[in-house]
């Protein structure tokens, strides 16, 4: 049975930090950094990097288009 | 597996595409014209015509948006985006032509130029952004402001009494004949996103076809004006936008 795995990488100085992405991730991987970026924003970031599925759907929602989204399938033994 | 093992060009799922520029854009976070400008780009560049697309900007917060779209612009004065198209595709016929219009622009001071352009039946498409307020000049009230609602031009909600009722562009261009597609849909979620980008790819697909005028209303937030937070102002779209302004293909000829 393959299972995918998914990784997004976040533009974090262009992030807006609308929470948009956020919202929109079905597994919980995404959440706003405590920290921020030179904008002032608390950017998004992968909390639960190993939940990700690679759906896309981040991106789709990003207004700012700051993500990027891979995937792997896996083999599972 | 690693996160830095899956981060490969090889496994790349999305990403932005390449005819969005590299400017930041100066919209407040969480704005719906992020969305629609991202979905237009990505149809460009699926249909290849980067080099053939025109597209006519309005006054309002979109005023800018030849920074962001690496395409061929104009920027017509307020309203009048339709009759720079109409020329435009007439003069060119082979180019894709779009206007990208707000409420305040298409709705009100635009209203004639809308009207007489899907009348005509012109060979070009029609975004129409609706967020119910007139999002750059302080949240004023809107043609497309619903009744009750809020903003800075009517701090006790919209009145009908004394301000009219709030103006579904969408189905009164639907009864003319010369618009061939007319649509509503909204870009909050991956499915909505998806479901628009199929719409406006059919919109341009029309210009192919010579089929006359394509319009699509996107139902949108403006989170400054509403002031809501932009996760707010998603339900607060859902709960009050929808209800009045339902999503979903209204002609397709
Ligand atoms: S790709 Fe899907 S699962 Fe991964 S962070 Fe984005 S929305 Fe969440
Ligand atoms: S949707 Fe885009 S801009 Fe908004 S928080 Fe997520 S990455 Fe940042």
């Amino acid at each position: 049975m393959a299972k995918v795995k998914g990784a997004v990488v976040v533009d974090i100085e262009k992030c807006k930090g609308c929470n948009l992405c956020v919202v929109e991730c079905p597994t919980d991987t995404l959440a706003l950094s405590p920290n921020v970026n030179g904008k002032g924003y608390n950017y998004a970031y992968m909390e639960s990097p190993d939940a990700c599925i690679g759906c896309s759907n981040c991106g789709l929602v990003c207004p700012d288009s700051v993500i990027t989204v891979y995937k792997v399938k896996l083999q599972q033994a | 597996m690693e996160v830095k093992d899956i981060i490969k060009e090889e496994n790349l799922a999305y990403k932005k595409t390449k005819v969005l520029t590299d400017n930041e854009m100066h919209y407040c976070p969480g704005c719906t014209h992020g969305v629609v400008h991202k979905v237009i780009a990505e149809v460009i560049e699926e249909k290849d015509i980067q080099e053939n697309t025109i597209g006519i900007s309005p006054v309002g917060c979109s005023v800018l948006a030849y920074n962001y779209l690496h395409i061929d612009w104009q920027e017509a004065a307020h309203g009048r985006a339709p009759a720079l198209a109409t020329a435009t595709s007439r003069l060119m016929p082979d180019k894709y032509v779009f206007t990208y219009q707000g409420d305040g622009d298409l709705a009100s001071i635009g209203a004639a130029e809308i009207i007489h352009a899907c009348n005509r039946g012109e060979n070009i498409v029609v975004i129409f952004i609706n967020n119910g307020i007139y999002g750059m000049t302080g949240g004023q009230m809107a043609p497309t402001t619903l009744e009750g609602m809020p903003t800075s031009t009517s701090p006790y909600g919209r009145d009908i009494k004394l301000s009219g009722h709030p103006l579904k562009m969408t189905e009164l261009v639907a009864n003319l004949p010369g618009t061939t597609f007319v649509a509503r849909h909204s870009a909050e979620t991956a499915g909505a996103v998806r479901k628009l980008k199929k719409a406006i790819r059919k919109a341009f697909d029309n210009i192919d076809e010579k089929k006359g005028t394509s319009f699509i209303e996107v139902v949108s937030t403006c989170s400054s004006g509403w002031k809501l937070t932009p996760e707010a102002s998603n339900t607060w779209m859902k709960e009050n936008m929808f209800p009045f302004y339902p999503l979903g293909i209204i002609k397709d000829e």
